[in-house]
């Protein structure tokens, strides 16, 4: 499927889905309380058949905490970028989908771990890379810590 | 390089303790002959400057020419760590242990730029350890980012010639050195 059906596609399930640049994937950002159902469908259905989560990573963009899903087909070879977006600094959450593709177990933690994002559902949501009395959350830009981080 | 300027820093030569025993001495400079000549490096690399001693350790520059020769993956076995690439806070408890685990006399080498002090992970970081020397003394410090292996090959016979000057009667080297 091209990049204009594959939207078309999307917006008949979320009228919401806004277009965004990008020059290298079709790029869609999801309301988060649609993203699980939307997932379901893009995996399952026998057009789009997005068996393959290749990417899955946080970003703080200090106004929004977003994360963003890679995802491919092996069989169509057709790829897209979704993202999902919270402005809740303080509790964010957002579905998992590691019950939809398995390698989002870890992807999910990791980014619990350096984020502090919450994914609801999650078989195993503790840190993956930083010890479990570790407190706050590096990867956010507000992150401080002036006992290890020389500031430049 | 040519010797002469290879032997351009004489202060390591003058750290020597001269001892009165003809005969011991004599043993000495024999033992740290071989010793110095057979300098088995533990297999310790943790990122790009892995690449580079494994470059070293290859044909093209093959550091078995000067005695540092084969890599062993025990510590029990090894002589000397090469701390090739960024020590994490997670790392470090592990590198100790290395070090603890390998038989004396050891020698550290820190091989770039994260060995040294951190590198290019100084500032903004939270897991970074600033320089491998907070956590094992280091015999010899080879800048870059990564070093050639030319360099490398530099560091290693300045450890020689450190290893050499050493006396079995003093075997601790930080005393001597």
């Amino acid at each position: 499927m091209d990049n204009e059906r594959l939207t078309e596609w999307i917006r008949t399930l979320v009228p919401e889905a806004q277009l965004e640049e990008n020059k290298q994937f079709l790029t869609l950002v999801i309301p988060a309380d649609k993203f699980h159902d939307l997932a379901v469908n893009l995996k399952e259905s026998e057009d789009t058949l997005m068996d393959y989560l290749f990417c899955l990573s946080g970003v703080d963009m200090i106004k929004h905490l977003m994360v963003v899903y890679h995802l491919n087909s092996t069989r169509y070879g057709h790829s897209i970028e979704l993202k999902v977006k919270t402005e809740d600094r303080e509790n964010p959450a957002f579905d998992t989908v590691s019950d939809i593709w398995q390698a989002a177990n870890f992807y999910e933690r990791e980014i619990f771990d350096l984020f502090g994002i919450r994914f609801n559902n999650h078989p195993d949501l503790r840190r993956i890379f930083l010890d479990e009395s570790w407190k706050g959350y590096p990867f956010r830009k507000d992150y401080v810590d002036e006992v290890n981080i020389v500031d430049l | 390089m040519k010797d002469k300027d290879f032997r351009d820093n004489e202060t390591l030569e003058s750290f020597k303790i001269p001892d009165k025993n003809f005969l011991l001495t004599t043993l000495d400079d024999i033992i740290d002959w071989g010793r110095s000549n057979s300098v088995w490096p533990l297999t310790f690399a943790t990122s790009c400057c892995g690449i580079e001693m494994m470059a070293a350790g290859a044909s093209r520059y093959d550091f078995a020419r000067f005695g540092i020769e084969v890599y062993r993956a025990s510590p029990r076995q090894a002589d000397v760590i090469v701390v090739a690439g960024t020590i994490v806070n997670k790392m470090a408890p592990v590198l100790k242990r290395l070090y603890d685990q390998m038989s004396e006399p050891k020698y550290v080498i820190a091989m770039g730029a994260c060995a040294i002090s951190g590198g290019p992970f100084f500032y903004n970081t939270y897991h970074v350890v600033r320089g491998v020397d907070h956590v094992i003394p280091v015999d010899v410090y080879i800048p870059g980012c990564p070093p050639r292996p030319e360099a490398l090959l530099y560091g290693v016979m300045q450890l020689q010639r450190k290893i050499k000057l050493q006396s079995m009667t003093d075997m601790d080297k930080h005393e001597l050195l």
